[in-house]
C-alpha cells in the first residue's frame, strides 16, 4: 500500500509540475514581454491562457502536500525542518503571485496593472526556482529521517541549484509550448510565432541545462546520478526524445501536438526521478514502506485520489474544454 | 500571556513567534473563508432571481457578486496554502506524530477544494460567453464542495479538541481509524458552527456594503435587492447560530473542562456557578470590572443552578490556558452574537411593519456595522477554541510546546509574512473600491457597460506593434 501512496504522490507531484509548472512559466514570459506597451499583447494573452485555470492547477500543490504529510507524517516534518527557507520564500512566493495575477486582472490604471503584474512576474521566477531546489534538497539525500538537517546546505548546494533553475527553465518552456497552442487556437499567428521561438529558446536551454545536470548530478549526487542513468534510464531517455519531438513538431509548425509532447517529457523527468528514488523516500536512511501511515490512511489517501480522478478530472477536462471553445472570458474581469 | 511564555524555562524559544505568525496568517485567512464559502451561493440566488424572474439589477449583482468572489477566492486560495506548508513549518512535532490521523481530513479537503477551484473558475468566467442556464448549473457545485471543504478543514480543527480514531505504540501511530478521526466528537458542532459562520459573516459583511451605500442616498432597487439578499440569509441563520453555539459550550463544558473554565472565569470547582462578564484573572482570582450574574453559568451548562462546574483549580498552572484571553474573546463572542440576534430580530421587525428597509436610517447604519461585527465574533469564537485549548495543540496529548519547530529564524518569517500579507490587504481593499467605482460610474451612465450574456472583447494580435493609448 506504501508504493501505490508513493506512486500518488509521484502523480501529484508530476501533475502539478506540468499544469502548474505552465503557469510559472506563463509568468516567466510576462516578466520578459518588456515595457508597457510592448508587452501589452503577450500579457494580454497569458492572461487569457491561465486566468481561469491557474486555481485549478494550483490545488495539485495542496494536494501533494496533504498527501505527504498524511501518508508520510514523518518525511514531510523532516523535509519542512529541513528545508524551511526555501519553503517559506516559496509559500510567499506564491501569495504574491495568486495575489498579484488577481489583482492585475481587475486594477483599471496602468501603474497598478504594472505593480501588480510585476510581483505576479517577479514571484513567477522566484517561486519555482526555490521549490526546484527543495526537490533538489529531498532527491540528493540531504534530509534526515527525524530531525531537522543542514538549514543552508540542504539546498544551497550544487543539485539544489540545478533543480531551481531546470525548475524554471523547464516552465518557461512549457509555458511557451501551451501559448503557441493557445495563440494558434485564437488565430493569433503574430503571438504563435512570438511564443515559438521563446519555446524553441527555452527548450534549447533546458537541454542545456539537463546536460550541464549530468555532471553536476555525477559530482554531488553520486547515488542520484548512477540510479538515473541505470533503472531510470528508458524514462530520461523518453523524456529528452520527447522534449526534443515536441520543438521539432513546433518548429514545423503544429502547435497542439507539441503540448501532450511538452507535458511528457516533463512527466517522464519526475517519473525518473520517482524511480531513481525508489524504493527510499529520504535518501537511503527512509523507506516508503518504513515512512508510511497505517494502511487504513493510505487506503483513504489512495481512494480520495481515485475519486479526484473520477470527479475533478473531468471537471477539469470540461474547464479546459469551455476554454478552448471560447466560453471563458476573463476580459470581463 | 506573552510575559507568561516567555518566563517559562522550558518554553522553545520559537514558539512565541511561531503562535503569533499562525495566529496572524489563520486571522486573515479565516476573513476570506466567508467568502469562498458563501459568497457564490448568494450570488447564485441572486443569478436565479435574475433568469427566473427576467431581473435585470439581480443579473447583475449576481455578476458583480461573482467578480468580487474571484478576487477574494484566489486571495483566499494563496493564504490557504501558506497555511498548509505552515503546518510543518511551524507545526514539525504535530504533523510527525499525529500526521497519519490528522492529515486524514485535509485530504478530503483537497478533493473539495479541487471541485471548488475548478467549478469557481467555470461559474465566474463563464458570464459572458455559456448559456445562461448550464452557466447557473455550473456555480452549483461550487456551493456545495464550499460547504464540504469548510466542514472537512473543520473536521481537522475538531479533532484537535477530541483526538481520537488511533492507536498509538511506543509513540508511533500503528492503526487508524479514518471514520472516527473525521467524525470526532467535536466535529458536528465545530462544523456546523463555522459553516453558519461563514454565511452570516459573508451576509453581514455584503449586506452592510449595500446598507452603507443606502445611507449615502442610493436608495434603488439595485441596492435594495443587494441588501436584501445577504443580509435577509445571514439573518435567518442566526438564531440557528446561537443555538449551535450553545450545544458546542456544553460540549465544551462536558468535554474540555479547563477550556470551559477560562470561558466563564471559574477558579474553583463548584455549584452555583456565576456567569462572569468581562474582568481578567491574575493569580488565582478575577479582577478589574466585571459583572457576575449568579448562578447563570452553573444553570446554562446542565439547566440546573446546581450543575457542578470545573474549576481552574482542578489542573496545575502549567495546564492552564491564558485565561483571561480566553475569558474575554468568549465574552466578546457571546455578547456580539447576542446584538446581531437582537439585529435579526429587528430587521424582521422593520420588514413586517414596512416591507421596505431603505427608509430606516438607524437600522441602516447598525446593519451596516454588522459585517464587521460578525468578523470580529468569528474571530473571537476562534480565539476561544484554539486559545482555550493551550498548552495543548492536540488536547490532552500533545503539548504545542513539543510540536513547535526547533528550527531558528520564526521571527524573520514572522516579519516578512506581516509584511507582505498587510501589502496583500491594502492592494485588496484597494482593488475592491476600485472595482466598486467602477461600476458605481457604469450604473450612472459614464463608462462601457457590460451585459451578462453578451459578447466578449477580442484579442489584438501582432505582439511588440506600438499601442497608441494604455488600456483604459
Amino acid at each position: 500500500m506504501s508504493d501505490v501512496a508513493g506512486v500518488v504522490l509521484f502523480l501529484g507531484v508530476t501533475l502539478y509540475a506540468v499544469f502548474g509548472g505552465a503557469d510559472f512559466g506563463a509568468g516567466l514570459w510576462d516578466l520578459t514581454a518588456g515595457g508597457a506597451a510592448r508587452g501589452r499583447r503577450p500579457r494580454a494573452l497569458i492572461d487569457h491562457a491561465i486566468g481561469p485555470v491557474w486555481e485549478a492547477n494550483h490545488v495539485w500543490l495542496i494536494f501533494c502536500l496533504v498527501v505527504l504529510w498524511t501518508a508520510f507524517a514523518g518525511a514531510f516534518a523532516s523535509i519542512m525542518e529541513t528545508l524551511y527557507v526555501p519553503l517559506t520564500i516559496a509559500a510567499l512566493g506564491i501569495v504574491a503571485r495568486g495575489a498579484g495575477f488577481a489583482f492585475g486582472k481587475v486594477s483599471e490604471t496602468l501603474s497598478q496593472q504594472r505593480l501588480f503584474g510585476a510581483a505576479f512576474a517577479f514571484s513567477s521566477l522566484v517561486t519555482p526556482f526555490f521549490l526546484g531546489a527543495v526537490a533538489g534538497g529531498i532527491a540528493s539525500g540531504r534530509v534526515p529521517t527525524n530531525a531537522g538537517g543542514d538549514p543552508i546546505g540542504s539546498w544551497v548546494n550544487p543539485t539544489s541549484m540545478l533543480g531551481g533553475v531546470l525548475a524554471v527553465v523547464v516552465c518557461a518552456y512549457l509555458a511557451a509550448v501551451f501559448l503557441v497552442a493557445e495563440a494558434s487556437r485564437r488565430d493569433l499567428p503574430g503571438l504563435e510565432r512570438y511564443f515559438r521561438i521563446r519555446a524553441v529558446a527555452a527548450g534549447v536551454s533546458a537541454g542545456v541545462v539537463a546536460l550541464v545536470g549530468i555532471w553536476v548530478l555525477d559530482s554531488d549526487a553520486p547515488r542520484l546520478y548512477q540510479r538515473l542513468t541505470g533503472i531510470s534510464l528508458p524514462l530520461v531517455v523518453v523524456s529528452a526524445a520527447c522534449g526534443l519531438g515536441a520543438l521539432v513538431v513546433l518548429a514545423r509548425g503544429a502547435a497542439r501536438i507539441g503540448r501532450p509532447l511538452a507535458a511528457a517529457a516533463v512527466a517522464s523527468v519526475i517519473g525518473g526521478w520517482g524511480v531513481a528514488q525508489y524504493p527510499n523516500l529520504l535518501g537511503t536512511h527512509l523507506t516508503l514502506a518504513a515512512g508510511a501511515a497505517p494502511d487504513a490512511t493510505l487506503e483513504v489517501v489512495v481512494g480520495v485520489f481515485l475519486v479526484a480522478l473520477v470527479t475533478c478530472v473531468p471537471s477539469l477536462v470540461y474547464l479546459y474544454a469551455l476554454g478552448e471553445r471560447g466560453q471563458l472570458d476573463p476580459s470581463g474581469l | 500571556m506573552l510575559s507568561v511564555i516567555v518566563a517559562a524555562s522550558s518554553t522553545p524559544s520559537q514558539l512565541l513567534p511561531a503562535r503569533e505568525q499562525m495566529a496572524f496568517t489563520l486571522g486573515i485567512h479565516v476573513v476570506l473563508v466567508p467568502f469562498g464559502v458563501a459568497f457564490v451561493a448568494m450570488a447564485l440566488i441572486a443569478n436565479y432571481r435574475g433568469l427566473r424572474h427576467d431581473d435585470a439589477d439581480a443579473l447583475r449583482l449576481a455578476e458583480r457578486w461573482s467578480k468580487v468572489a474571484a478576487v477574494l477566492f484566489a486571495v483566499g486560495a494563496v493564504t490557504g496554502t501558506v497555511l498548509s506548508f505552515e503546518m510543518g513549518l511551524l507545526w514539525p512535532g504535530l504533523m510527525r506524530r499525529y500526521g497519519q490521523a490528522y492529515g486524514i481530513p485535509f485530504v478530503i479537503e483537497a478533493l473539495f477544494f479541487f471541485l471548488e477551484a475548478i467549478f469557481v473558475a467555470i461559474y465566474i468566467y463563464g458570464w459572458k460567453r455559456m448559456r445562461p442556464w448550464p452557466h447557473f448549473v455550473a456555480g452549483i457545485p461550487v456551493v456545495l464542495s464550499g460547504i464540504g471543504g469548510a466542514l472537512a478543514v473543520v473536521a481537522a480543527n475538531a479533532w484537535m479538541n477530541d483526538p481520537g480514531g488511533y492507536t498509538m505504540r511506543n509513540g508511533k501511530i500503528v492503526a487508524v481509524d479514518p471514520v472516527k478521526v473525521i467524525f470526532n466528537g467535536a466535529f458536528w458542532h465545530e462544523g456546523l458552527h463555522m459553516l453558519l459562520a461563514a454565511y452570516i459573516v459573508a451576509g453581514f459583511l455584503v449586506g452592510g456594503v449595500y446598507a452603507a451605500a443606502m445611507l449615502r442616498g442610493q436608495r434603488d432597487r439595485y441596492h435594495r435587492l443587494g441588501f436584501l439578499i445577504p443580509f435577509t440569509i445571514a439573518a435567518v441563520l442566526m438564531p440557528f447560530q446561537i443555538a449551535v453555539g450553545d450545544s458546542a459550550a456544553r460540549w465544551v463544558f462536558n468535554n474540555e473542562p479547563t477550556k470551559f473554565a477560562a470561558m466563564e472565569l471559574v477558579q474553583n470547582t463548584g455549584r452555583h456557578v456565576p456567569e462572569t462578564i468581562g474582568g481578567y484573572y491574575e493569580n488565582g482570582t478575577t479582577h478589574g470590572p466585571s459583572i457576575k450574574l449568579p448562578d447563570v453559568a452553573s444553570f446554562l451548562s446542565g439547566w440546573s443552578v446546581n450543575t457542578k462546574v470545573k474549576g481552574l483549580n482542578a489542573v496545575p498552572p502549567a495546564d492552564r490556558p491564558p485565561v483571561t484571553i480566553v475569558h474575554l474573546a468568549w465574552d466578546v463572542m457571546v455578547g456580539l452574537g447576542s446584538a446581531m440576534l437582537a439585529l435579526a430580530g429587528w430587521f424582521a421587525w422593520v420588514w413586517w411593519r414596512r416591507r421596505d428597509v431603505s427608509s430606516s436610517v438607524w437600522f441602516l447604519r447598525v446593519a451596516s456595522l454588522a459585517g464587521f461585527a460578525s468578523l470580529v465574533t468569528m474571530w473571537a469564537g476562534w480565539t476561544v477554541t484554539e486559545v482555550g485549548r493551550q498548552p495543548y495543540i492536540v488536547y490532552g496529548v500533545l503539548r504545542t510546546t513539543d510540536a513547535v519547530t526547533r528550527a531558528d529564524g520564526v521571527w524573520i518569517s514572522l516579519g516578512v509574512v506581516i509584511v507582505i500579507y498587510a501589502l496583500v490587504a491594502a492592494a485588496t481593499i484597494r482593488v475592491l473600491r476600485s472595482m466598486a467605482r467602477r461600476w458605481r460610474a457604469a450604473d450612472a451612465g459614464i463608462g462601457d457597460h457590460d451585459v451578462p450574456y453578451g459578447p466578449a472583447r477580442v484579442l489584438d494580435d501582432e505582439p511588440g506593434a506600438p499601442e497608441p493609448a494604455a488600456r483604459r
